[in-house]
């Protein structure tokens, strides 16, 4: 059974139909990415399963349980958190206090206990404080957890709003170009870093313009094409479809004259 | 623990300014040091709402003016004339009713002031949870005409209303027995007992909302405020924790109206206008928005100040000046400046002053 | 009701309601060009009238007004080169709370200099118990300067807009402040020149209701509300439709005045300020995608 189902989804702004009766499935464990050219509705499409903006119609299933029309903290607390393209931190915050934004859902200090300072709030807050540090460790900037974030090195900062989706514990995560403004080293590191996440049980959706990292780690990709789903195969097959080379190719030329 | 070590010093200032006014002689400056620890306790509610959630409140004298005249209203109603009406007989019979004499020596028979106190704070909860609803979706300048909006009302109804004394406002507040041989009023004997009545208050508020802002709730708080829909995802129900934090306000807006009320012994129309709430939005964000200290600090100062009459007839203009100068030169609030922001460091113990 | 009652309360709510729709004619042209709600919109109104009032002692009264309203616009200018032009992107709070701020210090100044008083300018024509006979009720003849001279400054300002060099770049500059500035039009100019228009029909608006409302220190702050409650009805920058929703609640108040008492009659205002807000952000007439609720 598959984890997220997308049934016939659409969604317009004024005039422009950004996602245009696109349906696919994910299944659980796999890494499935979503790739298309500028503009193709990918972000969109992040935007629509993780419930920032509602479907103009169309149904998302996550679970067997319809989750299209439920607001965004509601998916959130079913298990699919995210990250953006265009990181989105909480300023004044430390990289720490971001991260463990992640764990709101997880822990449950609330008005009352968090005024009183109750024993057990105090033992949750070291939990949650000491989880968040173990997954600025593994994502290696442990050292800047007082840091404010969005004062952090570019990099860096999308390091913490991996960190801050991956402290939720989500069944299903969402990147939204994780490797874009990363030199070839990091996107190589990061690639590794979804694989390992993906090999802990965690389902994968990638949107991803760095083609290589999209080969090398992903089980099935989606592609889109000014709103609508033009292939969905393995890896190897999507190189050698010749709608996508198309378009791909289009692509390229583009950049060659402009280069 | 960081807030400690700040809550005891707070607790050494105010022993230390009580016995300083007994040396030199000048016990009257605590009438006006109490008065401005009541404003403070809105104060620092507001401070929550504006400086870590993140959403601004043209109305807060609103619920202070629910709070101080519902209990004005319903500790002076004299319910003589109704002793025989069942429900006054069964208030009676319940110990919920005060009998006393007035200056003139008649009688007077009207809710005690526990249960009127009650109502009040239960219908500041109530009203501000209607209001909260529509009002904390909207943004910007529509939240902002939406909580003016809001305050004029009130401040419409008390001055319209012949129970509420129109614009005389309400007078003869009796004290607040609050337990045996302590109440909030203004008698000469029992000043320095308010004075540590209303500190007391305010101490426990301070402990109790820098708890909160330490906790989960404030850094989900915080996360609001810094970008809402990122918090949204993260799971936060925004909608939720923002209309939570405005009750929490209006409720210590509407207690520092109904002790303010009953230690000056009576409220007036100016308490509910629409000036007293630009006033405390202009000491929230002189003492730097997300900052209960600073809020707290300047509370106490420009109240104490404006109380003693030391603007003259330039009280209102001050405020103002002070809202935009702060607004143009130090938007991010006084304490945040960097020469104070250090001292602020020392004094919360933090090494870092993004807070 | 007799016909009579019928014309007079319809007299009265197309008067107050015409001055409120310059009110937020004033919120509008501001707020188009620099996306800020400006709260001392009132006090142009208030320092228009006073100004006006002082300065007929020595000349007469087309001068005194002619006068009060290029000092007021005077102000205007001064109040935007003064604490807005040259703020970098500031937040919507920020605004709100400065322009709060500048109300309460031209209300304070007011009040030092003309005191607590109710002042007002003697009638244009005739005086206090002067009337017409318009079908049978008797209406006075300033009712008929303001209706007159409000909608000359409505149907003056729309022609403005469309047909002038600088109503049109003004207009360019709310549409698209980067592709204005491209043109060669200087955005901070036009924002000058918004404050100073908004004035100045706030201080014309002040002048000839003088006679009829009276003029006090204070008397901006309760037309503010009005006048933000009637742009928001209309939908925010929609200056013609402003002019409806005055008419719309000016009427309203003035046919409600039998059923509420005078002291609740600002709370119906306000309540069908908060309704709108709740319901209908975008106004009554305004497309709710066109009303960018959440860009601030
Ligand atoms: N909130 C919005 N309002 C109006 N149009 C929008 C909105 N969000 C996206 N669009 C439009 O929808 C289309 C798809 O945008 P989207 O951001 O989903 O593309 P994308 O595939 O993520 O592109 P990129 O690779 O550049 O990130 C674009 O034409 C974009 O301009
Ligand atoms: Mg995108």
């Amino acid at each position: 059974m598959a984890l997220l189902e997308i049934n016939q989804l659409n969604r317009r702004f004024g005039g422009l139909q950004a996602i245009s009766e696109v349906s696919f499935a994910v299944e659980p464990g796999i890494i499935k990415a979503v790739i298309g050219p500028n503009g193709a509705g990918k972000t969109t499409l992040f935007n629509l399963i993780a419930g920032s903006l509602p479907p103009s119609s169309g149904t998302i299933r996550f679970r067997n349980e319809v989750i299209s029309g439920l607001q965004p903290f509601q998916i959130a607390r079913r298990g699919i958190s995210r990250t953006y393209q265009n990181i989105k931190l909480y300023p004044g915050m430390t990289a720490l206090e971001n991260v463990m934004i992640g764990r709101h859902i997880q822990s449950r200090t609330g008005f009352i206990a968090g005024m009183l300072h109750l024993p057990w709030t105090r033992r949750e807050e070291a939990q949650v404080r000491e989880h968040c540090l173990g997954l600025l460790e593994m994502l290696e900037i442990a050292d800047l957890a007082e840091v404010e974030a969005t004062s952090l090195a570019f990099g860096q900062q999308r390091a913490v709003e991996l960190a801050r989706a991956l402290a939720m514990e989500p069944q299903l995560l969402l990147l939204d170009e994780p490797a874009a403004g990363l030199n070839i080293y990091e996107t190589a590191e990061v690639g590794r870093l979804i694989s390992k996440i993906n090999s802990q049980g965690i389902t994968v959706l990638l949107v991803e313009h760095d083609m290589s990292l999209v080969m090398d780690i992903s089980h099935e990709i989606v592609v889109l094409s000014f709103g609508r789903k033009i292939a969905e195969d393995l890896p190897l097959q999507i190189q050698q479809n010749p709608e996508v080379i198309k378009i791909y190719l289009g692509e390229e030329e583009k950049e060659d004259a402009q280069g | 623990m960081r807030t400690c070590l700040p809550i005891l010093l707070l607790l050494a200032t105010v022993v230390l300014v009580q016995q300083l006014t007994q040396w030199t002689g000048t016990p009257f400056y605590l009438t006006q040091l109490t008065m401005a620890g009541y404003y403070s306790l809105l104060i620092i509610g507001l401070c929550l709402v504006m400086g870590y959630a993140g959403q601004i409140s043209l109305g807060h004298a609103g619920f202070f003016a629910i709070g101080g005249y519902l209990s004005a209203m319903l500790t002076t109603r004299n319910l003589l004339a109704y002793q025989d009406h069942q429900l006054v007989a069964l208030a009676d019979r319940l110990g919920l009713l005060m009998g006393r004499h007035d200056f003139f020596g008649n009688e007077i028979l009207a809710l005690h002031p526990w249960p009127a106190a009650l109502v009040a704070i239960t219908t500041a909860i109530v009203v501000s949870f209607l209001i909260g609803v529509p009002v904390l979706k909207l943004k910007g300048h529509y939240l902002a005409m939406a909580t003016l909006g809001f305050g004029i009302i009130i401040y419409r109804l008390v001055l319209g209303t012949p129970i509420f004394g129109e614009a005389d406002g309400i007078s003869e507040v009796p004290g607040f027995p609050l337990l045996a041989g302590l109440s909030v009023s203004g008698d000469f004997g029992s000043r320095v007992s308010n004075y540590y009545i209303a500190w007391g208050m305010v101490i426990i508020a301070m402990l109790l909302l820098l708890n909160l802002i330490n906790s989960r709730v404030g850094r989900a708080l915080r996360a609001i405020h810094g970008a809402e829909d990122a918090a949204n995802a993260m799971g936060v129900d925004t909608a939720r924790y923002k209309l939570r934090t405005f009750i929490l306000s209006a409720v210590m807006a509407a207690l520092a109206g109904v002790f303010l009320t009953h230690y000056s012994a009576g409220i007036g129309p100016s308490e509910a206008g629409v000036m007293q709430s630009v006033r405390y939005v202009a000491i929230v964000a002189v003492g730097g928005m997300a900052n209960l200290w600073g809020a707290l600090i300047m509370g106490v100062v420009l109240n104490f100040m404006s109380l003693r009459g030391m603007f003259g007839s330039y009280d209102d203009a001050v405020f103002g000046a002070i809202l935009i100068a702060m607004m143009l030169f130090a938007p991010q609030g006084l304490l945040r400046l960097a020469l104070l922001a250090r001292i602020k460091n020392l004094l919360t113990g933090k090494k870092d002053g993004a807070a | 009701m007799t016909a009579e009652l019928f014309i007079q309360y319809l007299f009265a709510g197309v008067t107050y309601g015409i001055i409120y729709a310059i009110v937020a004619i004033g919120f509008n042209i501001i707020y188009n060009t620099t996306g800020i709600i400006n709260f001392a919109q009132g006090e142009f109104v208030m320092l228009g009238g006073m100004i006006a009032i002082t300065l007929n002692a020595l000349l007469p009264l087309p001068l005194a007004i002619a006068g009060a309203v290029l000092l007021t616009m005077l102000v205007g200018a001064m109040v935007e080169m003064t604490f807005i032009r040259w703020l970098k992107s500031p937040s919507v709070l920020r605004m709100i709370i400065i322009t709060i701020g500048v109300s309460i210090l031209i209300r304070e100044v007011a009040l030092h200099i003309w005191g607590e008083g109710v002042r007002s300018l003697p009638y244009f024509v005739g005086n206090e118990i002067s009337t017409v006979n318009i079908l049978g009720a008797r209406i006075s003849p300033q009712v008929l300067w303001v209706i007159g001279v409000c909608s000359v400054i409505v149907i003056a300002l729309s022609l403005f807009f469309r047909y002038t060099m600088q109503g049109q770049k003004m207009r360019a500059c709310a549409a698209n402040r980067t592709a204005a500035t491209l043109c060669g039009i200087n955005p901070k100019n036009m924002v000058t020149l918004s404050f100073m228009l908004s004035a100045g029909i706030g201080a014309l608006a002040g002048c000839v209701m003088s006679p009829i409302t009276y003029t006090e220190y204070d008397s901006g702050t309760g037309l503010a509300i009005k006048g933000f409650t009637v742009a928001i009805l209309g939908g925010l920058g929609n200056s013609m439709a402003a002019v409806a929703a005055g008419l719309l609640l000016g009427l309203l108040e003035a046919f409600s005045v039998s059923i509420v008492p005078l002291a609740y009659q600002d709370v119906i205002a306000l309540s069908i300020l908060l309704l709108i807000l709740f319901v209908r952000p975008h106004g009554l007439f305004g497309r709710k995608d066109a009303a960018g609720l959440k860009e601030f």
